[in-house]
């Protein structure tokens, strides 16, 4: 394996493990790392591959996928994916079969609310990032604040709907 | 280390095949566009298949949460050892992320040898600027409750002052927030009950 994919190894595994709260909560780090430290993309391309995650069905953050794959084509998406997704599958697996032994455990509460809001925190700090990178402007903006008021304020608007929308909007009013 | 301990998990339902648990991960994983898993998940696994029912799958749901990794690929590993052992939470997993993994595949290729394409770039932008807004009402739907509290609220900005403007690494963050946090939400006496201040 080359050093790079070594590298984008150790670095996704990291992120794996640090993803309590959920893949957002670590988009700042991964940011930070692919981005600031290793310059692997710009900020524009960073917002780009986090869109392409976005279009497409299932979690986003197999986003990591084209993210490795533009650092080190094809065996960069395959130890992306793998990096992100193995170690806290396996720490999932692994727990979800002594978690029950802590039944009724006043601890496990403990845990239960002491990390939502730790979690909420980290989601807001993923928004915050993501914005940095996709918030370039007015029309952006204006984007941004629709979405959100239709999707708080509306009733069950389907969000997939109003990404598509985005996409469009962009595709009319940001070329 | 106990690996089989007696009576944990109650794997090998034997009427649920393995392909059954590829394919209906694979519909959740295919079908699933614009977050909000947990929803589709609910909907397939309690009401459709009726796999789990509503504590089983809030059981599932609240380990998820509390370990790091994203809901929707935990509830897959999870759900999938319940019903068939190790093989069916391979299975669950890959299905949940098959179709999504290859479609990004797919536009990411098509995105690398169109990066300079300015309608690309558009529609990506678009879609990022859209992204923002479905993160904050998203964040802001989860966390209502913690943003009513003070002891929670606290804790929120804290986190997010130190992720977002500190620049303070995660691993940082996460050891030193998490167990402050836990720890205001100690078990106390049934006197005093678990509100934190």
């Amino acid at each position: 394996m080359s050093g790079q994919l070594l590298q984008l190894l150790g670095i996704f595994s990291l992120l794996s493990i640090l993803s309590i709260g959920g893949g957002t909560a670590v988009l700042p780090e991964m940011r930070e790392m692919t981005v600031v430290q290793e310059k692997w993309l710009t900020d524009a391309e960073f917002r780009d591959v986090y869109s392409i995650g976005q279009i497409a069905p299932g979690p986003n953050m197999l986003m990591v996928i084209v993210l490795g794959y533009k650092v080190s084509g094809f065996a960069g998406a395959a130890v992306a994916f793998a990096g992100f997704f193995l170690p806290c599958c396996l720490i999932a697996w692994g727990t979800c079969r002594v978690w029950n032994h802590f039944e009724g455990s006043p601890w496990r509460l403990a845990v239960q609310r002491g990390l939502a809001p730790l979690v909420v925190g980290l989601m807001a700090a993923g928004m915050v990032a993501i914005a940095r990178t996709a918030i370039v402007g007015f029309e952006t903006t204006v984007l941004a604040v629709i979405v959100f008021a239709a999707l708080y304020f509306g009733k069950k608007v389907n969000p997939a709907l109003l990404i598509l929308g985005g996409g469009v909007c962009g595709w009319i009013f940001m070329r | 280390m106990k690996v089989e301990a007696p009576g944990v998990p109650q794997s090998a339902n034997p009427r649920i095949t393995l392909w059954e648990i590829f394919l209906t991960f694979f519909v959740i994983g295919a079908t699933s566009f614009g977050g909000g898993v947990v929803a589709y998940l609910r909907n397939s696994l309690v009401t459709k298949k009726a796999w789990l029912d509503e504590d089983g799958f809030m059981a599932a749901l609240e380990i998820s949460q509390a370990l790091p990794g994203l809901n929707a690929t935990n509830m897959s590993v999870i759900v999938g050892d319940k019903l068939h052992g190790p093989l069916g939470a391979a299975l669950a997993f890959l299905g949940m992320t098959l179709p999504g993994g290859i479609m990004v595949l797919v536009l990411g290729v098509a995105y690398a040898s169109n990066q300079n394409n300015a309608e690309v770039n558009a529609i990506l932008k678009g879609v990022g600027a859209a992204s923002v807004g479905l993160l904050l009402a998203v964040t802001l739907q989860i966390g209502h409750k913690q943003l009513e509290k003070i002891g929670d609220l606290t804790i929120v900005a804290a986190t997010l002052l130190l992720v977002s403007f500190l620049h303070v690494s995660l691993v940082v963050v996460l050891l030193t927030v998490a167990p402050i946090a836990i720890w205001l939400y100690r078990p106390r006496p049934a006197s005093k009950g678990a509100q934190p201040s």
